[in-house]
């Protein structure tokens, strides 16, 4: 871990400009994930700037009926939520299924957007890596695949958006709110949010250098059955293979995203029209661009046989 | 993929004539010096650890437990991978459990954190202690202080409603189900294999507290 | 002493205070946070620098260059060691892998340098700043790929020989009613303890004392006096808490020779633990096994031909994983050949992990009885009860010294419920989830080594014992203390044990199973000679003495043992030596592993629901902990059968998943409640305590009894470890 200063910001606008004002500065929210890579200098941050003391911690309720939840509410507190429980059971459970009690309680929800992905040559310094280093080349297309994208992935990146929460914030169809330096407030669209690899693997989101995300909006609750379902090795304590956040009404109808199979949670809202017909006739058209690798060529058919399973699930309920 | 794809730096590779796989490149940027201007441990923090006030002088980089085990010598605390990735270092913090191998010291000003040694002592067991001595929850003894810090912070949570992965209605209030206590403490791995017996000396507590 | 007739009746019989499932004995100092591990010490070297290693970026090949001079500049570095200014390292006699790149690169991660400096943060951060220059060669990282060409070694120390015959294979085979043939793959798999290997290292001049964490003292100066050029009485090893090890810490790693060497170039002590990302490729693993069994039968079940060829890999002049060791002895049958097969790999070594040959042979064999059972129209118990035997099948006239397996497996079935087992895979259905049961039989190898202990008694009646013997999470203190108590007739309180140092008498230490036999042995001599010193400092004829109550006794005299400790302690030591017995009698432990499964029709998730094990393994020393080995092991059984793998590179040549995130093993939530259950039997071949040991017993047998569970829920036979969901997922039932 290369040395840094430290401060910490008062108002969002201020932690805003510190960041935007010096080049290698960063945010610091929970930690939990910038604190690892920075210890395997794969962040090398010159300046972190810690965000716990700008009251964002709060859920609130919008005057179109939704909830606004402020970028520090913790993982642990964002799933505990009434309101969240009731109405936004995908989110609840979509959390729940991610990392561990401990992390969830520091992790927050800017961060656990922002996290990184797991890919395993990301992780190694000595490995090449478009993504950590522009230009170096993926060591993972070739390599060690299992846990990575299927789809939307790039010749130059096949990494997987390794979160869970995120994956239901998409079904959800949620708006993240941001802040620049300036002061001027933005809201992106969750849809718009994490880009896919393409050329610029390196970036995993839209957001511009020192923009602050400041809250995440849920737009007025869906009614309906909400499901997530991840597929995992081991039971708990692990990356989603496999994910999927499901809303589904009494007559069939629904929305489904994928979380485990690409650089962003995984959802075609034009598919979702087939969803009465079965999972299949959804991942068809969902899947229907997949390029999975060697290694991870299962998590097709795993697709549909959770996305089958969620629905059957309903049915017999 | 073809040689040479791979840019080459840091730790650089040649590549020998007979080599026909792929070739190992750096992905570290450059090294430069370390900024001498920084005096490392000019940066403060105070914290109360088991009830009583500490004060730190510190550099930035060290993370919360590093300051508890190489600072305070409360060696109770375990550090398993420094990476997040087992428990053995977990903590309570203003009545939340965490990984304090993945918080900076500094990020705790004013906070109240407990660790194992405030929990109990040999002469004086804290219950979840005492549940595990009896149920043989452990063996090795390196990821106990975090199981039992865990165990400690799962009862509260159950009690306060947090839900979890396992619950079938997420509406309804928790109960500590064996299915539950083990979801929960899924974040604390204990390679010995002690898992089944510290779901019992939980449930022991658990079942004395009602 | 010396142990070399079966024993008789002696004071272990009485069972007072053995056998019991007393608490542990440093119970209170684990679950308070008080016992202190190796890299906690702070009062023996409170000016120990840290070093932090910088792992090779390459597998194969050669450094070039190093240039350590930002390194050196950067704020609080003490010194870096390479193999530049590290002297020459040698090598210990167990492990070959060498400690420092010098120059030559070995396998990804072998360390290339240390760098020590006043703080953690600083060394960690220095160490990004050396640049190394590699040149890069071909390197052999796919057992696969040098299957055809790896040759049969010659028989090292251990593992047995490498080709056996016994009887005419091939034709028996060829001719056999009902045969199996298929291959079997284990893959490399991570000790992946919970403390990593660490140590702090302080010389006194020429002599080098470290408080560190490993699992045998006695090969452990040993190995660190040859890595260092100095004699082994020159080593002090201090080991009293050791966070796990499973055979990773056998002997002297990374940590501890690179602590020596730093300390020693730096002058000053040093505390190295290995980061946790680079424990996986730098130190030892159980290497990947390629396992081709051959069982041939007759109709009635019996086996005419057993055959199992296996395959592995390893640094040059590595050892081979002996997996054919459990189906050389378990199971009757004529007709037999076993051979082993070792490539040159230039992975991070191969070496012992938990159950060495036998859990990973067993993962093969124990299927191939499943598979065999279903051709065979039997039921998998039955086919193992009729194949039972009584005598060594290489060797008639070597009797097993006992051998309840045929009881392991009949009380396991009736408690597990067996009979509920549909035998027809793939038809019991509970909602999404298919279920099934499978078990597999255990059989780990009962060994009992030459072991020492001290024993003293003071004037208040406290026993202390010392021995080097450590304690992993074994329960060795507890049974050092109830063997004491016992032989002695006092309460456990009245014993003080002390274990942990080099300097204490010598015993085998952790590994093999066999710490606790032997242990529990060298106490019994000790105390056998104590008894003789008390009995004579108080007058008694030492024939007719009786202890306990804390008091000695004989005819109407009783007098308090602490009264022949008045005049100044008692002081003994002995050591107990094994003679011809292991030859005469073949001494094992057995089990029967019984498991149910469920696995969702839909994704393939395996996840297990019940696992219970009966085992035999002689006199159970304390009921508690050694029921938490066996626990312990059928947990690192399921991690074997559903997920543990170190995937390899084949271009870049090492384990990709070299982290706790990516190396899954089991959490709480894999792992249901689970039962043991002991035989209640003793072996008096083995030694006065007639007790085998039971932790590597555990893992044995564990993941093929899950294996089978699968195959029984879905149809579907998994060959290749672990069994993830992609194994099965297009043999599961089609979805609407
Ligand atoms: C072992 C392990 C297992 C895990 N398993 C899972 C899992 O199964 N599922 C899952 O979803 N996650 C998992 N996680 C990831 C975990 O959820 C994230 O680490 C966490 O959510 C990050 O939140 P944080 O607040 O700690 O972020 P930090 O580490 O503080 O920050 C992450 C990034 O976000 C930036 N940032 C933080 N706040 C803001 C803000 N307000 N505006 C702009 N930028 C900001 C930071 O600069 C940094 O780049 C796991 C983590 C670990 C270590
Ligand atoms: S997949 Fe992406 S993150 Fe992984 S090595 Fe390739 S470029 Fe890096
Ligand atoms: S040391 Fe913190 S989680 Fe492992
Ligand atoms: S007791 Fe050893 S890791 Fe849990």
């Amino acid at each position: 871990m290369r040395l840094f200063t430290y401060e910490r910001a008062k108002t969002p606008a201020e932690a805003a400009r510190a960041v935007a004002g010096q080049p290698g500065a960063k945010f610091l929210a929970g930690g939990t994930n910038l604190i690892d890579l920075m210890k395997l200098e794969i962040e090398t941050p010159t300046h972190l700037v810690d965000v716990q003391d700008l009251k964002l911690d709060r859920i609130e309720q919008t005057g179109e009926g939704g909830l606004k939840i402020g970028a520090l509410v913790s993982n642990t507190a964002l799933a505990s939520d009434a309101r969240v429980r009731r109405d936004y059971g995908v989110l609840a459970r979509a959390i729940v299924a991610g990392a561990s009690g401990q992390l969830r309680n520091k992790a927050t929800t800017a961060g656990n957007l922002l996290q990184r992905t797991r890919c395993p040559y990301f992780y190694d310094t000595n490995m090449p890596c478009n993504k950590r280093k522009p230009g170096s080349g993926c060591a993972a297309i070739a390599g060690y695949s299992r846990q990575l994208a299927v789809i939307g992935a790039s010749d130059q990146c096949i990494a997987t958006h390794p979160g869970d929460m995120a994956v239901a914030l998409r079904v959800l169809d949620a708006t993240v709110e941001t802040v620049n330096a300036a002061g001027e407030p933005r809201a992106i669209p969750i849809a718009d949010f994490h880009r896919l690899p393409g050329a610029t693997p390196h970036i995993d989101t839209n957001l511009a250098p020192g923009e602050l995300i400041t809250a995440v909006t849920l737009p007025r609750p869906l009614g309906g059955r909400h499901v997530y379902e991840k597929v995992r090795d081991r039971a708990s304590y692990a990356f989603a293979l496999v994910s999927v956040a499901a809303v589904i009404q009494w007559d069939g109808t629904g929305r489904v995203a994928f979380g485990g199979v690409a650089h962003k949670p995984w959802r075609i809202e034009a598919a979702e029209a087939a969803m009465p017909q079965g999972a299949a006739a959804v991942t068809t058209s969902l899947f229907a661009d997949a390029k999975p690798t060697h290694d991870n060529a299962f998590k097709v058919p795993l697709a549909t046989r959770t996305l089958a399973a969620v629905i059957a699930e309903g049915n017999a309920a | 993929m073809e040689e040479g794809e791979y840019e080459i730096s840091r730790r650089s590779v040649l590549v020998s004539s007979a080599v026909t796989a792929t070739l190992a490149a750096a992905g570290v940027s450059e090294a430069q010096p370390l900024p001498k201007a920084l005096a490392p441990a000019d940066h403060k923090v105070s914290f109360v650890v088991n009830g009583k006030g500490q004060a730190f002088s510190l550099d930035p980089r060290i993370t919360l437990l590093d300051a508890l085990r190489e600072h305070l010598h409360l060696t109770g605390t375990k550090k398993g991978c420094d990476h997040g990735q087992c428990g053995a270092c977990t903590v309570i913090v203003n009545g939340e459990r965490i990984n304090s191998c993945l918080s900076l010291a500094l990020q705790h000003e004013g906070d109240e954190v407990t660790t194992i040694e405030g929990l109990g002592t040999p002469e004086k067991l804290h219950p979840m202690q005492a549940a595990f001595v009896k149920h043989d929850g452990y063996q090795c003894g390196y990821c106990t202080p975090g199981q039992i810090c865990s165990a400690v912070a799962v009862l509260d949570e159950i009690k306060r409603g947090v839900p979890s992965h396992v619950q079938a209605e997420l509406t309804r209030a928790p109960t500590p189900t064996n299915a539950e206590l083990r979801e929960r403490m899924s974040g604390n791995i204990c390679r010995c294999g002690a898992y089944s017996n510290i779901a019992e000396a939980m449930a022991d507590v658990a079942e004395a507290r009602v | 002493m010396k142990f070399d007739t079966p024993a008789g009746a002696n004071p272990t019989d009485r069972m007072q205070v053995l056998g019991k499932p007393l608490d542990r004995y440093e119970a209170r100092l684990k679950t308070t946070g008080t016992a202190t591990y190796a890299y906690e010490y702070k009062d023996v070297a409170p000016n120990a620098a840290y070093g932090y290693i910088l792992g090779a970026a390459i597998a194969k090949g050669r450094i070039t260059a190093i240039d350590t001079t930002l390194t050196e500049a950067a704020p609080g570095v003490i010194g870096v060691v390479t193999y530049r200014n590290a002297g020459k390292p040698g090598v210990g006699k167990f492990y070959v892998q060498k400690m420092l790149a010098a120059p030559e690169v070995d396998h990804y991660h072998q360390p290339v340098a240390v760098v020590v400096a006043e703080t953690f943060e600083q060394a960690r951060a220095a160490s990004a700043l050396i640049r190394v220059d590699y040149a890069r060669t071909d390197g052999r990282y796919d057992l696969a790929a040098q299957k055809g060409s790896a040759p049969v070694p010659p028989q090292g120390e251990f593992g047995g020989p490498n080709e056996k015959r016994v009887g005419d294979f091939e034709p028996a085979f060829a001719a056999a009613a009902v045969k199996v043939d298929e291959t079997y793959t284990v893959p490399d798999q991570a000790h992946a303890m919970m403390e990593p290997h660490a140590t702090i290292a302080k010389w006194d001049g020429e002599r080098v004392t470290c408080w560190t964490s490993i699992q045998q003292m006695n090969w452990g100066t040993r190995d660190l006096g040859l890595i260092l050029g100095i004699p082994k009485a020159n080593v002090r090893l201090i080991s009293p808490f050791i966070g796990g090890g499973f055979g990773g810490k056998g002997t002297v790693q990374m940590d501890l020779a690179l602590a020596a060497i730093s300390a020693r170039v730096v002058g000053r002590p040093v505390k190295i633990a290995l980061q946790r990302p680079i424990m996986f490729n730098t130190t030892i693993h159980r290497p990947k096994t390629i396992q081709r069994v051959m069982l041939g039968a007759g109709r009635d079940g019996r086996l005419t031909a057993i055959g199992h060829e296996s395959w592995s890999g390893n640094l040059p002049g590595g050892r081979t994983e002996p997996t054919v060791a459990s189906t050389r002895t378990f199971y009757a049958g004529p007709n037999r050949l076993t051979r082993m097969r070792l490539a040159t790999l230039d992975l991070a070594e191969g070496n012992a992990m938990r159950a060495p040959g036998e859990a990973p042979g067993l993962m093969a064999l124990e299927i191939a009885m499943d598979e065999l059972a279903e051709k065979l129209g039997m039921d998998p118990v039955q086919l193992r009860v009729v194949n039972d035997t009584q005598v060594d099948p290489e060797d008639p006239s070597k009797p097993f010294s006992t051998r309840p397996f045929i009881q392991c497996l009949r009380e396991g079935a009736e408690q597990f419920g067996w009979d509920r087992r549909n035998a027809k895979p793939g038809q019991v259905r509970e909602g999404r989830w298919l279920i099934g049961m499978g078990m597999a039989g255990a059989i780990r190898a009962g060994k009992i080594a030459k072991s020492g202990a001290r024993a003293r008694l003071d004037g208040k009646g406290i026993i202390t014992i010392e021995a080097d013997m450590t304690d992993i999470g074994t329960g060795s203190y507890t049974v050092v203390q109830q063997t004491a108590a016992e032989m002695m007739g006092v309460a456990p309180d009245s014993i003080v044990v002390k274990l942990g140092d080099s300097t204490f008498p010598e015993t085998p230490g952790s590994g093999g199973q066999q710490g606790a036999p032997s242990v529990t042995a060298g106490v019994y001599a000790a105390c056998v000679k104590l008894r003789e010193a008390v009995a004579q400092r108080l007058g008694f004829n030492s024939a007719e003495v009786d202890f306990s109550d804390g008091r000695v006794k004989s005819g109407n005299r009783s007098v308090p043992l602490a009264d022949a400790a008045k005049g100044g302690d008692l002081l003994v030591e002995d050591v107990m030596e094994f003679d011809k017995l292991k030859d005469q009698f073949q001494q094992q432990t057995f089990g029967a592993h019984f498991a149910e499964v469920a696995v969702d029709a839909y994704t393939g998730v395996v996840r297990v629901r019940r696992a219970l094990a009966v085992c035999a393994a002689g006199r159970i020393l304390n009921a508690k902990t050694a029921r938490s080995q066996v626990i312990g092991g059928i947990t690192m059984g399921i991690g074997a059968a559903l997920m543990e793998e170190m995937a390899i590179d084949q271009r870049f040549g090492f384990f990709v998943n070299h982290d706790l995130a990516g190396y899954e093993v089991p959490v709480h939530a894999d792992v249901p409640h689970l039962d043991a259950f002991f035989i209640d039997e003793v072996d008096p071949t083995i030694s006065p305590v007639k007790a085998k040991g039971v932790g590597e017993l555990g893992l044995t047998g564990v993941a093929p009894a899950i294996a089978n569970a699968i195959y029984n829920a879905t149809g579907v036979r998994v060959r290749e470890y672990p069994i993830t969901l992609d194994k099965h997922l297009e043999g599961l039932p089609a979805i609407a």
